[in-house]
């Protein structure tokens, strides 16, 4: 019998071809909508993973608090309060015992120069555990060690992106740069490339230059906290696992608070606190945008509902025909809920094309400077298709059981 | 074998109660040909629609093959039309866009009658109203006549004990009205009983019997002369036996 109302509908839908297809394209749309935008949200989720990926999850950072100026509370981070010997009272053994390595952090920005070329770009002033912390490999030469730190040597570690633009087809250990920065200038010798990172834009891992913490502080950037200590950036810190992140932040905290006499003036954030918080952000962005295309699939379903029932009152002949000949309650039914399925799963059908070729088609365009990406998700395919067979069965049972207790002499006798 | 005792079918329009059916007692046997007659509003229509169990009585009692049927529930009335009952209309009645095979066949699939089988007994059905070489013609492509061929198809093919008919030639001209009136008759003289309804006398002229029709009751049996109420009716001055 289910064949049977198959074919039925399919005869039906065929027969008004302009109407069907119409009907189906407001199914066509909310369907496309939802699996693009759930693209969209979840290409977000997982740029946001991916952006974080390579920082090493067990990663906390100690950054200056907010600076009141004239009382108005300035950007996080821009309060020069973190020191030097914060940085040494943290990596002290036996301190913090969730804490695996400590890296002070002096960050600034200049112009490396070399015969003729030149680059923008991050310089990072730290110490040897850096590295660790970092997860970083030097793949050519060798990263600097305590000594030279100690010894303020001049010496500068590339990032592979800077290697490859200011020595594109020359070795560049042992060659020497002029880094200008702040006003100031030095001559650095390399020592040493990283290991290729990736990411984007701000968060690019390759577009960097790491020197001895010394180097910048006493030749480059020589700032200094309101009690006369070498300020750092941020004091980059790693737990000793996963599981020791949270003690670590606290036990960083309580160190910190000590030695600053409130906790008002640094933060303490793990790198898993601002995952969760962008997914928490794009999570929120993906629900809402699936909900937007969802409300288009609700007027499709409406659309159906409103056809469907202009369908029965012009068949209604029809039914009464098939009623004396011995269709019974559910037969009638049947053959309308076949009908808004069939149209409904046919504009669904064409809806996950219409959503994946709309996906691929946004796919790398830019949006306020930053590259879309989608991803479709099979799931989102299955989510759709489903919630399209839903909304036909949904909306095509009250006019299927409109028809279906139709009083078959009135039917017969509707003009 | 149809026995109604005292059959009344009653409407409420607003808060007037119309009886369309007061008290009608009738017994048709198997292989009759009967003709129902009477003037519109006479109550014919609503005591075919009874038979046809396309409605159920107000009061009284309606055996079908010793089955009463007024108690009975929308499907199992569906059930009893699908298996006992052939249906033509005065307007063919007909589906839109199926071809005359097509058409037979829609009461067998109701009944869940397998595919060829269903092919197979269309076709003979097409074949024995005299359009075996129609069977992929829809609707539009047929002559009136035609068409009512192949809604007698439609209800002879569940191979009914009992065909009725509402007007089957209101809709035709002359010549086709004699052919379906001949159609009848060889489906009665094969043991099929035909009831239908007409106000045509000449076409009531065809079958054995006439039931008379006036204001929801029976005025006029040929068949037991009955002449209930001679104040009833302009009918009731028609000596009975008289038609032919």
């Amino acid at each position: 019998m289910i064949g049977e109302s198959f074919t039925i509908a399919l005869r039906a839908l065929y027969a008004n071809k302009l109407r069907t297809s119409l009907t189906m394209l407001g199914i066509l749309i909310g369907v496309g909508a939802v699996i693009a935008l759930l693209a969209i949200g979840q290409g977000a989720q997982a740029a946001v993973e991916q952006r974080f990926a390579f920082l090493g999850t067990n990663v906390i950072y100690v950054r200056p608090g907010f600076q009141m100026v004239g009382g108005v509370r300035t950007q996080a981070g821009s309060a020069p309060t973190l020191s030097y010997e914060d940085a040494a009272a943290l990596a002290e053994p036996g301190a913090a015992p969730a804490v695996a390595a400590v890296a002070p952090v002096r960050m600034t920005f200049g112009q490396m120069v070399i015969q003729g070329l030149n680059v923008q770009t991050r310089i990072v002033g730290t110490t040897p555990s850096w590295t660790d912390v970092r997860s970083f490999r030097v793949t050519r030469g060798e990263f600097f060690d305590d000594e030279a730190v100690e010894s303020v040597s001049p010496v500068v570690v590339l990032g592979y992106g800077v290697a490859q633009t200011l020595f594109p087809d020359s070795d560049p250990i042992g060659e020497t740069l002029r880094v200008n920065a702040g006003g100031q200038s030095v001559n650095v010798r390399v020592i040493g490339v990283l290991e290729k990172k990736g990411g984007t834009g701000f968060a690019n891992q390759d577009d960097q230059a790491v020197m001895p913490i010394s180097v910048v502080l006493r030749k480059l950037q020589n700032a200094r906290t309101a009690q006369g200590a070498q300020q750092v950036s941020e004091i980059d810190i790693k737990a000793v696992s996963d599981k020791a992140i949270d003690a670590a932040v606290e036990q960083v905290t309580e160190i910190m608070t000590r030695a600053h006499g409130s906790p008002d003036d640094f933060q303490v954030t793990s790198v898993q606190d601002q995952i969760d918080a962008q997914k928490e952000a794009s999570q929120t962005l993906t629900i809402l945008l699936g909900a937007i295309a969802g409300i288009s699939l609700v007027v499709g379903g409406i659309g159906i509902m409103n056809i469907m029932i202009v369908s029965v009152t012009e068949r209604t002949r029809e039914i009464g025909i098939r009623k004396a000949v011995g269709a019974r309650r559910q037969d009638i039914m049947l053959q309308f809920l076949m009908e808004a399925l069939v149209v409904s799963l046919l504009g669904g059908l064409a809806g996950v094309f219409g959503g994946i070729g709309m996906s691929k088609f946004v796919e790398g365009k830019e949006l306020n400077g930053q590259a879309i990406s989608t991803v479709v998700e099979p799931s989102a395919v299955v989510l759709a298709f489903g919630i399209s067979a839903a909304i036909g069965l949904f909306f095509g049972i009250y006019p299927a059981s409109r028809a279906a207790r139709l009083n078959p002499i009135q039917a017969l006798r509707y003009e | 074998m149809i026995t109604l005792r005292g059959v009344t079918k009653t409407y409420r329009m607003g808060n007037i109660e119309v009886h369309a059916l007061a008290g009608v007692d009738l017994e048709i046997g198997d292989g009759e040909f009967v003709a129902i007659m009477g003037p519109s509003g006479s109550g014919k229509s609503t005591l075919m629609n009874i038979v046809g169990c396309l409605d159920v009585p107000t009061a009284g009692s309606y055996l079908l093959d010793g089955l009463e049927v007024s108690g009975m529930t929308d499907d199992e009335l569906t059930r009893i039309r699908n298996r006992k009952l052939g249906f033509v209309f005065q307007s063919f009645n007909l589906l839109p866009r199926l071809s005359a095979l097509e058409q037979v066949e829609v009461p067998m699939t109701y009944a869940r009658v397998p595919g060829h089988e269903r092919k197979r007994r269309a076709t003979a059905a097409l074949a024995r109203v005299g359009l075996g070489d129609r069977t992929h013609h829809k609707p539009t492509e047929l002559s009136g006549g035609q068409q009512q061929r192949v809604a007698i198809a439609r209800a002879l093919v569940t191979e009914p004990s009992l065909i009725l008919a509402d007007e089957p030639t209101g809709a035709l001209d002359s010549r086709s009205t004699a052919e379906i009136i001949a159609l009848f008759e060889e489906l009665n003289a094969a043991g099929i009983t035909v009831v239908f309804v007409t106000h045509e006398p000449d076409v009531a002229a065809h079958t054995r019997r006439q039931v008379h029709i006036r204001d929801g009751e029976v005025v006029l049996d040929t068949a037991t002369g009955e002449q209930p109420a001679p104040e009833t009716s302009a009918w009731g001055r028609i000596p009975a036996g008289v038609a032919p």
